[in-house]
């Protein structure tokens, strides 16, 4: 009966929907107040109805309801209580709710709020916000109904595919959804704009918040889905450009490039076509990732259940939705009136190469991403595309953007004095860079790529450092000025340096891991021992146990170093009898400076294991910079103007539907 | 309409392109791995029956009708998905239909035909796999489709489900068979 009523206000939420799409925007051409109010009240009644269907989903899969073919299908009764919980979401049509309530809580957000917005630019808003669900709830209903009945029910159910039982990807796709979704925020601002003909300061400042919690929430998503993959899938490595990875890493590169691009619409009112651009782009990519997720159109270790008729609706609706943007943009964004102009050294000019190099990255993994079926769709045969080509192409690009981030937020807006920066920068900057270089040169000389890596993390994070102390005056004057010039520092400086810090600390993680890894693969009996970058791994057999709906193959290392004990891994293979399946728990020992990994596999049939040991060097920095990143997202994301509004918006600038809106009343 | 309009209409020129491999892409399957050998003759190979009830396979034995060849094991979960499949097809008769019983020890292979049915007209024991190798085995069930002269021109890579029946093998079998 829950689950009927699940169904019931999922369907009423697609009803509200489609007045929601309609009325507030014709009350916004006809500056009708009673029309755009309708806006407030949907979004509101979208959001509880769609919340009423997540929980009844939820309530089913919490009771074992099996009568549910979703939960028969993706839950069991002897599951954790937890995995019951997130078995909702770890699979296809209980995810399209989770999605569907995101964002309905995002377009309820708007209305809580988004007081100080113009009620027309509200009500536009809300309306595109409206579109968006439409097609997501009909998505769901109409080809992926969770809520569809099993007669008879089963005993019991087939289970969560037992990699996806884990604590990291409980969070993780929750996380991803508010990225994705929150850009769709972004793109209804985009979309709301290009309708009214007005891009102003003040329009850039109301998309900002909406677009740094997007990129927060998607940062800390791809952050835990590549830590999933490090721990759980036992191969040692954290980043695959698998495509339903680059599928969460192309919005992400479109929405850095969008979060630095609409400061420069908000201070100085340039790249305003741009800008919307790259709230359209930044959707369409999470839509065209949730295309290659779900469609089956490309292989993946971890996509889900594919399916050629959703692949069908889901492109009908990119088809709408992206080539709908696109057309509106190419008849409107000409019409745009650009304001500040700028020199090419300037802080503008360093976002614009900052945005080239974005995109230019975004498009290198779309390519690569979609290679395959471009080769396959012309019959010229099968390829596949992985590190070699990504890595390849992708370090060129980023190695400029880094040492540009060190430089970009010290010049000044307009024009900018080149000589006169590094002037002030070159002590610092060439200090950093050239002694790290050398020492890690002398230490680990195996690899020019790591020592260069970690100089260029260095010079990042230096020049962070540096540009708040010159911006304190930490080095002339007195300390009390430079604690009060230091509080007075907005918090959108310290959300960006510290973004930027991030930045630093993760290309330093993914550097060391990758180019002073050491893997060694072996056979071992119980009191073999193996020496790996220093540490003495002693195996001590493999022990069976019982979880709570799997069995346990538990291996044991004792790990010293010159004789005392560091630590004891207890690397795991489990097997989930009810899907027949076996998943990996790798033994990880975690330090500042290392992860110690082990990882134990078959037996050989003669009292010896395979095991396999690997020591990653600052691996732990990776997602430690990915969080310091999100954090600094957050950081800005409560800095001061966002709290008291925007500015008035421009009178100067008529918007070029005027004359419609003005015959109306 | 002007040189700079242009560019703001390459978004959607951009994406019209990709969409049109998007529709394409819906209906390739990315996980139809071609094999090396297809259009080659099979590997000459000669493999043993597995036991007194059963008579061995030969590349010899090939050829002359369409047949297809599926290789299992008994210690091969997918295999037990797709037996049924391979019951039902040995029972209409539609191909003549050969195994080979990979890396696997003669008395479970029996047990295993034993209890799910044997749908085989012969079957080779390939107890190293060298076969396999020859025949570019990676994993099983693998199944190949061989026409009359004997030359692979399909190869199956996993269980066979009834979508792959309808979609890829049987239609492949009676154009051969024409």
């Amino acid at each position: 009966m829950i689950a009927e009523f699940g169904h019931i206000a999922l369907i009423f939420a697609l009803t509200i929907a489609l007045v929601q799409a309609v009325v507030p925007m014709l009350g916004a051409a006809r500056n009708d107040e009673r029309l755009m109010l309708v806006g407030n009240t949907a979004a509101l009644g979208q959001w509880i109805f769609i919340l009423i269907a997540f929980f009844a989903l939820m309530n089913a899969y919490v009771t074992s309801d099996f009568s549910v073919a979703n939960v028969a299908n993706n839950s069991h009764s002897a599951k954790p209580l937890i995995y019951k919980i997130a078995g909702v979401w770890g699979n296809h049509e209980g995810s399209l709710v989770l999605w569907v309530l995101i964002l309905s809580t995002f377009g309820g957000a708007i209305v809580l709020f988004g007081g100080n917005l113009p009620p027309a630019l509200r009500a536009r808003v809300l309306s595109v916000q409206a579109l968006v669900a439409i097609g997501f709830l009909s998505f769901s209903l109409f080809t992926s109904n969770p809520f569809e009945r099993l007669a008879p029910a089963p005993l019991d159910g087939v289970g969560l595919n037992p990699l996806l039982q884990d604590p990291g990807l409980a969070i993780h796709p929750p996380f991803l959804y508010l990225g994705y979704v929150g850009f769709s925020i972004a793109f209804a601002f985009a979309i709301a704009a290009l309708v009214e003909g007005r891009v102003d300061a003040a329009w850039a400042r109301w998309v900002r918040p909406w677009t740094l919690v997007a990129w927060s929430f998607l940062t800390i998503g791809i952050a835990l889905g590549s830590w999933w993959a490090y721990y759980e899938l036992g191969w040692g490595g954290w980043w695959f450009w698998d495509p339903v990875e680059n599928a969460s890493f192309m919005p992400w590169l479109a929405g850095t490039a969008l979060l630095h691009s609409s400061i420069v619409s908000e201070k100085r009112d340039a790249l305003k076509a741009w800008t919307i651009l790259l709230a359209i782009v930044t959707f369409s990519l999470s839509l065209l990732g949730t295309f290659l997720v779900r469609s089956g159109v490309l292989t993946s270790v971890h996509s889900f259940a594919s399916d050629p008729a959703r692949g069908a609706f889901i492109l009908g609706f990119l088809v709408i939705v992206v080539g709908g943007s696109f057309i509106l943009f190419a008849l409107r964004a000409p019409k745009l009136r650009s304001g500040g102009l700028f020199a090419p050294v300037s802080r503008e000019g360093g976002m614009v190469i900052n945005n080239l190099l974005l995109s230019a990255a975004a498009a290198t993994v779309l390519l690569g991403t979609l290679y395959p079926l471009f080769v396959d769709a012309l019959g010229a045969g099968k390829v596949s595309v992985g590190p070699p080509y990504f890595n390849t192409v992708f370090i060129p690009l980023m190695t400029p953007l880094i040492l540009l981030a060190g430089i970009a937020p010290m010049l000044t807006w307009k024009r900018s004095d080149l000589a006169g920066m590094f002037a002030r920068m070159r002590v610092a900057l060439g200090v950093s860079f050239l002694g790290l270089f050398w020492f890690v040169y002398q230490k680990w000389g195996n690899t020019v790529f790591g020592a260069l890596g970690m100089a260029i993390s260095a010079w990042l994070a230096v020049a962070v450092l540096w540009d708040w102390v010159i911006r304190v005056r930490l080095l002339e004057g007195s300390l009390t000025g430079s604690f009060s010039r230091a509080i007075r520092i907005p918090r959108s400086t310290y959300g960006m340096m510290c973004a930027h810090f991030g930045v630093a600390v993760l290309v330093a993680g993914i550097t060391a891991s990758s180019a002073w890894k050491i893997e060694a693969i072996q056979v071992m009996e119980p009191g073999d021992s193996v020496s790996v970058a220093g540490y003495e791994y002693l195996f001590q057999g493999v022990s069976q146990t019982q979880g709570p709906n799997y069995s346990v193959d538990r291996g044991h290392f004792v790990v010293t170093r010159d004789g005392s004990l560091v630590t004891e891994l207890w690397p795991e293979n489990r097997f989930y009898p009810v899907q027949q399946q076996p998943t990996t728990e790798a033994g990880i020992h975690t330090r500042w400076n290392a992860d110690l990994y082990a990882v134990v596999g078959d037996p050989d049939g003669q009292g010896g294991w395979s095991t396999r040991i690997y020591h990653n060097p600052l691996v732990v920095w990776i997602w430690l910079g990915a969080f310091i990143m999100a954090f600094g997202g957050v950081l800005s994301l409560s800095d001061r103007r966002h709290r008291i509004g925007a500015p008035r918006r421009s009178q100067d600038s008529l918007p070029i539907s005027a004359s419609r809106s003005r015959t109306a009343h | 309409m002007n040189k700079s309009r242009l560019y703001f209409l390459l978004p959607v020129i951009i994406f019209g392109v990709l969409c049109i491999f998007l529709l394409r892409g819906l209906s390739l399957d990315p996980s139809a791995v071609p094999t090396a050998l297809t259009d080659k003759n099979v590997p000459i190979f000669d493999l043993p029956a597995l036991d007194d009830q059963t008579i061995g396979l030969a590349s010899s034995d090939l050829g002359g009708e369409v047949s297809l060849i599926n290789v299992f094991a008994s210690w091969c979960l997918p295999c037990r998905v797709e037996h049924p499949l391979l019951m039902k097809m040995a029972g209409d008769g539609v191909v003549a239909l050969h195994g080979i019983n990979y890396k696997d020890a003669s008395k479970d292979a029996r047990a295993w035909l034993d209890e799910l049915g044997d749908p085989f007209g012969r079957i080779g024991a390939d107890r190293d796999g060298r076969v396999g190798i020859e025949l570019g085995v990676y994993g099983v069930p693998e199944t190949f489709v061989i026409d009359q002269s004997g030359r692979i021109r399909y190869k199956h890579i996993g269980p066979i489900t009834q979508r792959d029946l309808d979609k890829y093998l049987l239609p492949l079998i009676e154009k051969l068979n024409q």
